[in-house]
């Protein structure tokens, strides 16, 4: 399927983050790349949802709804916000 | 982001459908009383929650079609596949609730401050939150050149479309129809592509800032094209609704 981008997970951000974080910048991991939180490949259709790296496709964050929480993971990051 | 984060609670509430209007034969505003609504700006999104009679839950993002201070709207375009958009279309009636929550977004935005000139690059539905823009400029008496460029199927798929053939001074609405063009139609009749980027879009030494949203493959079409030719990627703001639209 296509992509769709950090925007369509505005809301379950700022309900994890409490506050907005589509403006937010971001560091992969893996290849050092710099974006936007916004600009981000973001895939709803996998089981939970996954945000992937544009330049080297490296997951970056996942999160799975269990029940009324919300489990995160972001090891796939170096930085977050700022 | 410091200027524009705002720590708020996102919570879901009830809001009140006030009027359902047709766009197109798949495509409806729906307009909503959401009580102690904090206000929006143009080009932000809402999150719309459905849940069935055994508890299944369906959530699906939403842009405002309305400009800051209107009451909010949303354009919804019917997926023939969709889990949320036929009830949202085909379903919801005046007086009707619905669940959502917003208002979400700090990236895909725009105040008059931001500046200009504008370039709006539209596919389908992608229209929504630019049309969003569009009103706010007037709104607010900007006087930002703009430039939409506008890509439609058909001419009936063309939301907003007598509102969008009066457009403000210093808007310029430009149209391309890719699958079927009325006779006699003098407008664009092709796919967004170089080429007509290059008619269309700004010079990149005027510095446009660029607001692109529709179809993943439509928005990473124009982005690519645009930064290749010298738009400043931090200028070129895009928003992707997947293969279908509305997502």
């Amino acid at each position: 399927m296509d992509a769709l981008d950090g925007n369509a997970i505005g809301g379950l951000l700022q309900e994890v983050f409490g506050t907005d974080m589509t403006s937010a910048a971001s560091v992969c991991g893996t290849c050092g790349a710099a974006s936007l939180v916004a600009e981000l490949a973001v895939y709803t259709n996998a089981p939970g949802t996954v945000v992937r790296c544009r330049s080297c496709d490296s997951v970056l964050m996942v999160f799975v709804k269990i029940h009324d929480r919300t489990c995160v993971d972001l090891m796939g990051l170096a930085v977050l916000g700022g | 982001m410091a200027g524009t984060a705002v720590r708020r609670r996102l919570t879901w509430q009830v809001a009140k459908v006030t009027a359902v209007t047709a766009e197109t034969a798949s495509v409806r505003t729906i307009t909503l009383d959401v009580p102690d609504w904090p206000g929006h700006q143009a080009g932000q999104h809402v999150d719309i929650r459905l849940t069935a009679e055994d508890g299944y839950v369906a959530e699906r993002s939403y842009s405002i079609a309305s400009a800051p201070g209107e009451p909010v709207a949303i354009t919804v375009e019917r997926l023939e596949d969709g889990e949320v958009s036929p009830y949202l279309t085909d379903e919801l009636r005046t007086g009707d609730d619905l669940e959502l929550r917003g208002p979400i977004g700090g990236y895909f935005v725009w105040e008059p401050a931001d500046g200009g000139p504008l370039l709006l690059l539209a596919g389908g539905s992608g229209v929504v939150p630019l049309r969003s823009i569009l009103r706010h400029r007037e709104r607010t008496g900007s006087t930002v050149p703009i430039r939409l460029l506008y890509s439609s199927r058909t001419l009936d798929d063309v939301i907003y479309r007598r509102e969008l053939d009066q457009p403000a001074a210093g808007v310029e609405v430009i149209h391309t129809l890719t699958r079927h063009q009325p006779s006699g139609w003098t407008g664009y009749a092709r796919r967004v592509d170089a080429a007509l980027l290059a008619e269309v879009a700004w010079p990149a030494d005027a510095l446009p800032l660029t607001y692109a949203c529709g179809p993943t493959s439509f928005v990473e079409a124009v982005s690519q094209v645009l930064v290749q030719s010298g738009y400043p990627p931090q200028r070129v703001k895009t928003e992707r609704f997947g293969a279908t639209g509305g997502t």
